[in-house]
């Protein structure tokens, strides 16, 4: 490891291992995150759902949305629409989308995230959880 | 570029290590590689959480899911459930003591709702052995930040932050490094006192376990403050992993040119050096510390000269407590303002306390000072166990004095526990439930003190001796009134005259304890009585009505001292009794009390 020179070379290094600890980070400020739940039972692993999950990584480092948070749940009961992805941006209800693709996951990403936007694919909320 | 989307750290604390932590994340490792999940999972050691009461504890981010006294044995069901199917284990979260209800993440728990962490901030997130990590967070930008400013620029900056040293004394930081920076000489050194002796305490310990690098970092901003090249870590050998992950810390620092010459570029040079101290309660005393470095006997001598003027081979020296070094680089990196925003009017940020005793959640905790302490105890702590009633708390171990009910809504800071009789010291709670005798309290912190007096002058040595040979008379129930008299005259003598801290102090758990609790002194020394129903030698077994004569306590006892027919009542000899309670337990009718 060469020295470290300056206060510039520091900041450098940090900026370069930032990564290392940014899901912590992320997690101890959830509350603030948009937070990207893709359901990994063993219906969404069959369809798919771990490369779902890798895209939405790969983009977020790719466009460094340091305020996105990738996370799993388990089934979320609509494993006719495997994979499906929970959306939930601060402050607003989540939205869940059923069949995502690829394709599906940049547009999400996209519109939904960045621009705020919802797409299609949502699949209606016909439950209700137990602490409404 | 990494590509893990989970973190799942695991407490490497002393605590939790001793429960296996190590093999748990052998086992995390095992199982994630098996589900060749190893480039998305990352598994790290980190600090202590703080939550040792429910040890070992395994964190998972992001989604902040907190399991609590996992085995090794459970990282199967771990892994397969929770990590391959994102469904979360309920058996081992942690289950809400009031609503008996599972927690699923950590923001939920009582326990961390009212602490704000600073001197803990990176103990259970960072892996402490990966200066990188540290770096991640903002690490050594502090130091970048002081050599940028001028050294009383820097020493103004603490001063403004209004931070008061951890230690015990809450003497103002600024202001010691200044009084070291004025004084001029070739050679200065900067101390971290690291020689934790309160008995209770370990918030130290854990800083340097969970967060080694911030220590390195403050003794170097203190090293440029006041114009010292060199620093010295005293700490006790009986401390392996914190000396472990310090070296450790050291070393990596050195390699990435943050100690040594030439610092970021700079002129500057400091480079650190650890002694190790062989447990000796006296040697926290800053000149004792400084006489134990120098290889000498670990005395104290009389103050002044200070050590900021003639410390360490006679040269001005700093001496500061690791907690309070763990505060400077945040000051730095967030500023002295709002450093200054935190607390009460004249003792500023936060406190770490370490919880023990009578307690639900034994632990160590960080909160805003002014925090009273019944948020402390009942929110934090989460209540005294198995329903008892509060009785006192101990703050500032043998050297402070005890708190009682009456106390609980003060708000906690320096100025307000010396109002009360007792004193922050380093941050040690000892909680205490009805069943506490106290003037028993006092005798233990009087037996340790008088263990660990060095010697040196006589109202200490002969001092805290007599004073637990008093103590020890009134709970074995052959005390006199006479003798509360004398334990208050010689009290006032000692707080008087002995030559350090550690003897002034010392009486004190017994005036605070014949202060607030006369009653039970006086219960032993007139009636023979110990209220809280604990001084073996004030007790005496009988036994009711309700025994059918089975025999089975007669049977039990070791010195036979109980006699009675069959089928028929029996008695128990007081003369021959020793009081170890056997026959109680023995008794499957309840029919022996304690009185």
């Amino acid at each position: 490891m060469p020295k470290i020179m300056s206060l510039d070379e520091l900041k450098a290094l940090r900026d370069n291992v930032k990564n290392k600890v940014d899901l912590r980070i992320k997690g101890e400020n959830v509350d603030k995150m948009v937070v990207v739940r893709v359901a990994m039972a063993t219906c969404g692993i069959a369809a798919g759902a771990r490369e779902i999950m890798n895209t939405f990584a790969d983009m977020v480092r790719e466009h460094d949305l340091d305020y996105v948070m990738i996370t799993q749940s388990g089934c979320m009961g609509y494993c006719y629409a495997e994979p499906t992805v929970e959306v939930t941006l601060p402050g607003q209800e989540p939205v869940v989308y059923g069949h995502v693709t690829k394709e599906k996951a940049k547009e999400i990403l996209e519109k939904h995230i960045q621009g705020g936007e919802m797409v299609d694919g949502i699949i209606p909320v016909a439950h209700k959880s137990l602490d409404e | 570029m990494s590509k893990y989307n989970m973190h799942i750290l695991v407490c490497g604390g002393t605590g939790c290590l001793s429960s296996q932590s190590n093999l748990i994340v052998e086992n995390l490792e095992r199982y994630i590689k098996e589900a060749n999940m190893e480039n998305q999972v990352q598994v790290l050691k980190t600090g202590c959480f703080g939550f040792c009461e429910k040890g070992p504890i395994v964190k998972i981010l992001p989604d902040n899911t907190f399991y609590v006294q996992v085995k090794p044995e459970d990282v199967e069901e771990l892994v397969k459930e929770h990590v391959i199917k994102g469904r979360r284990v309920d058996r081992l979260l942690y289950q809400d003591p009031t609503t008996s209800e599972h927690v699923e993440d950590s923001k939920h728990m009582d326990f961390y709702k009212k602490q704000q962490r600073v001197a803990l901030r990176n103990c259970g997130f960072i892996d402490p052995d990966n200066i990188e990590e540290y770096i991640a967070r903002d690490g050594y930008a502090a130091l970048g930040m002081a050599l940028s400013m001028s050294t009383q620029e820097v020493i103004d900056e603490v001063k403004k932050s209004g931070l008061r040293g951890r230690g015990g004394g809450g003497f103002p930081t600024g202001l010691k490094w200044e009084f070291a920076s004025k004084n001029a000489a070739d050679q200065k050194y900067v101390v971290c006192n690291a020689d934790e002796g309160d008995p209770g305490a370990f918030m130290d310990r854990s800083i340097l376990e969970g967060d080694p690098h911030s220590i390195v970092e403050a003794m170097a901003i203190c090293g440029y403050a006041i114009g010292a090249t060199k620093g010295l870590v005293y700490i006790r050998a009986e401390y392996p992993l914190a000396v472990n992950r310090l070296q450790t810390a050291i070393r990596s620092a050195r390699e990435y040119g943050l100690l040594g010459k030439n610092i970021l570029g700079t002129d500057f040079e400091f480079d650190i050096e650890i002694k190790f101290g062989a447990g000796a309660f006296v040697c926290g005393e800053e000149t004792a510390l400084i006489h134990s470095m120098e290889g000498m006997r670990g005395e104290p001598t009389t103050k002044p000269p200070f050590p900021a003027a003639s410390g360490y081979w006679g040269k001005p020296t700093n001496v500061n407590n690791v907690e309070t070094l763990a505060n400077i680089p945040v000051i730095f990196l967030k500023g002295a303002d709002w450093f200054a925003s935190i607390g009460t009017e004249k003792s500023k940020g936060t406190k770490v306390f370490a919880l023990a005793g009578k307690i639900n959640n034994v632990g160590l905790i960080e909160v805003p000072m002014g925090t009273t302490l019944r948020e402390v105890i009942y929110d934090i702590g989460g209540g005294i166990k198995d329903g008892k009633k509060f009785k006192a708390v101990q703050t500032g171990g043998p050297s402070g004095g005890c708190l009682t009910e009456e106390d609980l809504d003060t708000p906690i800071d320096f100025d307000n526990l010396i109002a009360k009789g007792s004193m922050m010291g380093s941050g040690g709670m000892i909680v205490m439930d009805e069943d506490d005798c106290m003037p028993a309290v006092a005798k233990f912190y009087l037996e340790f003190t008088e263990e660990e007096s060095c010697g040196k002058c006589t109202p200490c040595r002969i001092g805290t001796k007599r004073l637990s040979e008093i103590l020890s008379k009134i709970v074995s129930g052959k005390g006199t009134e006479e003798d509360l008299e004398i334990l208050k005259e010689l009290s006032q003598v000692i707080r008087d005259t002995a030559l350090c801290g550690l003897g002034q102090t010392a009486p004190n758990p017994v005036l605070s304890t014949l202060n607030k609790f006369e009653d039970e002194y006086i219960a032993h020394v007139r009636e023979k009585r110990c209220p809280a129903g604990q001084c073996s030698a004030l007790l005496q077994y009988k036994i009711t009505d309700k025994c059918i004569g089975c025999t089975a306590c007669a049977r039990v006892c070791p010195v036979n001292a109980i006699t009675g027919a069959v089928k028929a009542k029996h008695t128990i000899d007081q003369e021959k009794c020793i009081k170890c309670g056997a026959c109680m337990e023995k008794c499957k009718f309840k029919a022996i009390v304690k009185e």
